[in-house]
């Protein structure tokens, strides 16, 4: 019939989501705690993890997937090996950052908060990140790049390729 | 107790009352949107999130949310200052500034909760331009969500969560991008969804209604090549009235019929027929599995009744390890269905294809329940369409019927004749109590001295009393809201049933609190007159068991034979599935 969801996850992946609910004697009271530490070992929850974890908690599915989406610390994609993050507080969006933005999904192809399907890149907006005397700013893992025109876009993204 | 004034009036109300509950004692009523109650069905929505109820108390410097704040000794409201308008209606223009402003389609149209609040507020103009949200509209087969028009009011979360606990809805994001939706955000369709319907039940707004298939009835109906058919539940009779502003509790029945073949149906039948077929059926598959059981022979027991689709969805995706326990009986509009296509068109001489077949529901499940593949033959569904109780009332106000002015008729023979067991299918314990009727007579060949078992009847969520069967003692259990039935379900898991037969449905109150009847607005006593109405019905039928129904009798002397007799299994009977959500191990 319809309505089956099958997931695959590895055994080994299963056995320290199970691990991890366990620690916390499977409360669903303690969910926040749990899908933190699950991100913790799995720098993501996609919706598999979540699904156990919800049978694990004896909880619902849906509550695990709207606390997910609910606190912007947990993501279901995992960041690229070159999470790039643009500013957008007033400073940087004051001066054009959504620009930017608009320039890296282009050059990208992917939304913000995805990862390129060769997982190199991801994409996300920060708030002020109290460099505003370069605005607009963005950050490719630890290197930071002020002043970014839409133009110079490609030719840092380069750098990485 | 505590003493306070509200608006210059003493009131003592309990500790831990809320300043709106102790308002309503003395008669003010303030305005509410988001909150809910239902005390007697344990159902309460109190987020305190709209702040359409605030109210100015003295000595604190913020207006309180008077539905989620409690009262204190010597405490001073005031509901109705400037300032609390003011409040108020900044509120309200806040909540319509990024909402769809096309009430004059929207299927809540005259029923919805935000417009009348907005009407109460004297909401002239918007002063705060929002941006609109645009979400995709969710079709399933019985529900449509429109979350552009969600409130985040969080009814149907409380509904869907605690009171049914399904657990297939819940807020994601936050902020402009909060909406209710199920796991992933996926269709409802795909989610664990049992079509119960009680959060469009709840929904103020027209975020959350059914699939509306007026439309299609109207077109078969216009349709010469076609035979039209309608079969009217039992919940609806108790119901219909409340659209054209009649009193709750207001039966009727014989209008009902009226308007039915005024609207041209070429017969008006009725399920309460179907459901007489039920208990015959359900009760002989009881008698069976009891005397298994005293002969010490394998069976299932508690015996499950299966006429709810949403509580036969509910143990399929949740329960799936009991799906042999339920009664393998079709529900009733499925048996009508069936019966109508077969025994029906071949007296009348028209084929299957050319028989439509309507039902009129409380319930949005029987909406899914009648396009199952189960209940086709070749394509060819036994049930065509399903519309719910409002549906048929603004079809009735559509083609310009006056309802109230309307003169009694009655229903249609052979499949309109039905007894008193019938129509309380269409309350909480009801089922049951037919079942008992004619299962008690069959198997003791006694004639019952009063068929009104009363302690099968009321309305707290979960009951069980004991019937003696002439020295054998059988005892039932009852459940109603699906929430009630997980409790049951789990004590069955941990092997601490005591039960032979259990009855469930999934609406709090049975059907007549269906996702499908006129909006309740939240009011539980609506509800418990639907429920005296339908007993009134019963009490008022010269025949009260399902076996004494002579058109019953005469359906197996000249079709079906024996109740379970092979054709009334390949007719009347089904079976259910293993529709849990499954975890594959990759190795
Ligand atoms: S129809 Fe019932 S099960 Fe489905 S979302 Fe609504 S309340 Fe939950
Ligand atoms: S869908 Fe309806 S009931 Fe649910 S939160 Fe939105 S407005 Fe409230
Ligand atoms: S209790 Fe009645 S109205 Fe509610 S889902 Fe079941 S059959 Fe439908
Ligand atoms: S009704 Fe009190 S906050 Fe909504």
């Amino acid at each position: 019939m319809e309505g089956n969801i099958t997931i695959k996850l590895q055994q080994k992946s299963i056995d320290k989501i199970k691990e991890i609910c366990a620690a916390f004697d499977n409360d669903s009271g303690e969910l926040i705690n749990v899908l933190h530490k699950t991100q913790e070992h799995f720098g993501y929850l996609p919706a598999e993890v979540q699904e156990l974890v919800a049978s694990e908690l004896n909880c619902s599915v849906a509550k695990v997937y709207g606390v997910v989406t609910f606190y912007s610390f947990f993501t279901m994609i995992p960041k690229g090996e070159f999470p790039i993050s643009v500013c957008t507080g007033t400073a940087c969006y004051v001066r054009g950052a959504d620009k930017v933005v608009e320039e890296i999904v282009k050059e990208l192809g992917i939304k913000v908060g995805e990862t390129t399907a060769d997982g190199k890149f991801s994409l996300s907006c920060l708030r002020c990140v109290g460099a505003c005397g370069l605005a607009p700013v963005v950050m490719v893992g630890d290197r930071t790049y002020g002043r970014v025109a839409p133009e110079k876009v490609k030719e840092i993204l380069a750098e990485y390729k | 107790m505590v003493k306070l004034t509200i608006d210059g009036k003493a009131v003592e109300v309990e500790a831990g009352s809320t300043i709106l509950d102790a308002a309503k004692k003395v008669g003010i009523n303030i305005p509410t949107l988001c909150h809910m109650e239902m005390k007697d069905m344990c159902i309460e929505n109190k987020p305190a999130g709209c702040r359409i109820c605030v109210v100015e108390v003295e000595g604190r410097r913020n207006l309180a949310p008077s539905c989620a704040t409690a009262v204190s000794e010597g405490m001073v409201v005031k509901t109705n200052t400037i300032r609390v308008l003011n409040a108020r209606r900044v509120v309200m223009e806040l909540i319509l500034s990024d909402h769809p402003a096309d009430c004059l389609v929207c299927a809540k149209n005259g029923n919805c909760d935000l417009q009348s609040m907005a009407q109460r507020l004297d909401v002239t103009e918007i002063r705060y331009a929002g941006v609109q949200s645009t979400y995709r509209e969710d079709f399933s087969p019985s529900i449509i969500r429109d979350m552009d028009k969600c409130i985040m009011c969080r009814r149907c979360e409380t509904m869907c969560n605690e009171v049914q606990t399904v657990g297939a809805l819940s807020g994601v994001n936050r902020g402009f991008e909060a909406v209710v939706a199920p796991a992933f955000e996926q269709d409802l369709e795909k989610s664990v969804c049992t079509y119960c319907g009680q959060c469009v039940a709840v929904c103020p707004t027209g975020a959350l209604t059914e699939v509306n298939n007026t439309n299609r009835v109207i077109a078969a109906l216009a349709n010469p090549k076609k035979k039209v058919v309608v079969q009217v539940a039992p919940a609806v009779r108790a119901a219909l009235g409340e659209e054209f502003g009649l009193e709750p509790g207001t039966l009727v029945t014989g209008k009902m019929v009226a308007a039915l073949r005024n609207l041209g149906f070429d017969s008006v039948f009725d399920t309460d027929f179907a459901a007489d077929l039920t208990i015959m059926e359900e009760g002989t598959e009881l008698l069976d599995r009891l005397t298994k059981h005293l002969n010490g022979e394998k069976t299932h027991l508690p015996i499950l009744t299966s006429c709810c689709p949403a509580w036969v969805n509910f143990f399929e995706k949740q329960f799936p390890e009991f799906k042999d326990i339920p009664s393998t009986a079709r529900s009733p509009q499925q048996m009508f269905g069936s019966i109508a296509k077969t025994y029906y068109a071949d007296k009348i001489g028209v084929d299957r294809s050319d028989l439509i077949v309507v039902s009129i529901m409380p319930c949005l499940a029987k909406k899914y329940e009648c396009q199952r593949d189960e209940f086709k033959v070749e394509g060819n569904p036994d049930v065509d369409f399903a519309l719910t109780t409002r549906e048929l009332g603004g079809l009735i106000k559509r083609a310009n019927i006056d309802f109230n002015s309307l003169a009694d008729e009655d229903f249609d023979k052979p499949l309109g004749e039905s007894t008193g067991a019938g129509v309380i299918f269409g309350v909480t314990g009801g089922v049951i109590e037919a079942a008992v009727r004619t299962a008690y007579e069959v198997y003791t060949k006694k004639t019952l001295k009063s068929v009104d078992f009363t302690e099968l009847r009321g309305m707290e969520g979960i009951r069980h009393a004991t019937v003696d069967f002439d020295g054998l003692e059988l005892n039932i259990g009852i459940a109603h809201g699906l929430g009630n039935a997980r409790e049951l379900l789990e004590s069955i898991r941990r092997g601490e049933n005591k039960f032979h037969a259990i009855e469930i449905m999934s609406c709090p109150g049975g059907c007549i609190g269906g996702g499908g009847q006129p909006w309740h607005h939240g009011k539980q006593d609506v509800l418990k007159a639907r429920a005296k109405a339908i007993y009134a019905e019963d009490v008022g039928k010269t025949i009260r068991k399902s076996h004494e129904n002579p058109y019953i009798i005469k359906l197996y002397e000249e079709f079906l034979g024996q109740p379970m007799s092979d054709k009334a299994h390949h007719l009347l009977h089904t079976n259910y599935f293993d529709r849990e959500v499954k975890f594959e191990v990759k190795k």
